[in-house]
């Protein structure tokens, strides 16, 4: 089972999840000023790494709470999760900090 | 060993064995009686409005078995009590948060309560619902949103030594959730016997 560590509740199997896409894309300030092929940029295009991804994740059956996480694709790892607004701890594509488990998550 | 421990039985054509009866299985499993529910979504909440603690961690539940209030998440509370108070339960709560912008919703008719309790009942929860249930990671008095098979539930745990669970779930779920639950009944009596063996 692969579990991902909500930063509301803690480890937490994978099927009360849902995932949102590529996080951390900015909404255009003005989208009047913008042509056609950047608003379709805007809205459609989307980065497809091979390695670190950062997405949201809404913890749909649980708390129902979104946040981040940044996941290896390739090996389906999921190196840190975080609140909205919040920056992420580790930047290097490499680094696999240490999760919670369901229990550490209420002491 | 796993294959073993979360074996659900066969559904047998002709029955089952004397053995396997879930009365002897040490799982009782009971519809909970009518009760009033109120779904409360409060940001920035204080420490409680009509006596029910708004400050209690993230899944966990306060109160007794005939009035609780369980924190699903940072803004959200599902409460349960008697249906005679069902009438001024909103109010009171919405007087003690005065000001503070808020919506408390009756959900009674949407909830069904399922009792679990018995020595092996979180061995017949875990049949459908992928948490650990064990005594660290959910210990009594904890309350958490969850599935249960392909049902979207509320679990919670009643202070207490002895393991007695709630399951609540939406209406048109509640003949699914139950048979889930009597039919995981089945096969936990069979892993207390393999265990025993």
């Amino acid at each position: 089972m692969l579990l991902i560590a909500c930063p509301y509740c803690g480890n937490r199997p994978e099927t009360e999840f849902r995932c949102g896409g590529q996080a951390h894309i900015a909404r255009p300030t003005d989208p009047g000023a913008l042509s056609d092929e950047q608003w379709a940029q805007h809205l459609f295009v989307r980065s497809n790494p091979r390695g670190v991804h950062a997405e949201r994740w809404n913890h749909v059956h649980g708390c129902g709470r979104w946040f981040n996480a940044r996941r290896d694709t390739v090996s389906d790892r999921f190196i840190e999760t975080y609140k909205m607004g919040e920056t992420p701890k580790s930047q290097d594509s490499n680094s696999t900090l240490s999760t919670s488990t369901q229990a550490e998550a209420r002491a | 060993m796993l294959e073993a421990l979360y074996r659900t039985a066969r559904a047998l054509p002709l029955g089952r064995a004397p053995a396997s009866d879930p009365a002897r299985s040490g799982i009782v499993i009971q519809p909970a009686g009518a009760e009033a529910r109120f779904a409360l979504r409060v940001r920035d909440a204080g420490a409680s409005a009509a006596g029910l603690p708004l400050d209690g961690p993230i899944n966990s539940v306060r109160g007794n078995d005939r009035r609780w209030i369980a924190r699903l998440g940072p803004d959200e509370w599902l409460i349960g009590s008697d249906e005679s108070e069902a009438d001024h339960l909103p109010s009171a709560i919405a007087a003690d948060l005065g000001e503070r912008a808020h919506s408390i919703v009756d959900v009674s008719h949407r909830n069904v309560g399922i009792d679990v309790s018995g020595p092996l009942a979180a061995v017949a929860l875990n049949a459908g619902c992928p948490l650990d249930l064990g005594d660290a990671a959910f210990p009594p008095g904890s309350a958490t949103r969850t599935l249960l098979g392909k049902a979207e539930i509320v679990l919670i745990r009643h202070p207490g030594g002895a393991p007695r669970y709630r399951v609540e779930c939406w209406r048109s779920f509640a003949t699914y959730v139950h048979a889930l639950l009597a039919e995981a009944a089945i096969g936990a009596g069979s892993t207390e016997q393999a265990v025993r063996r």
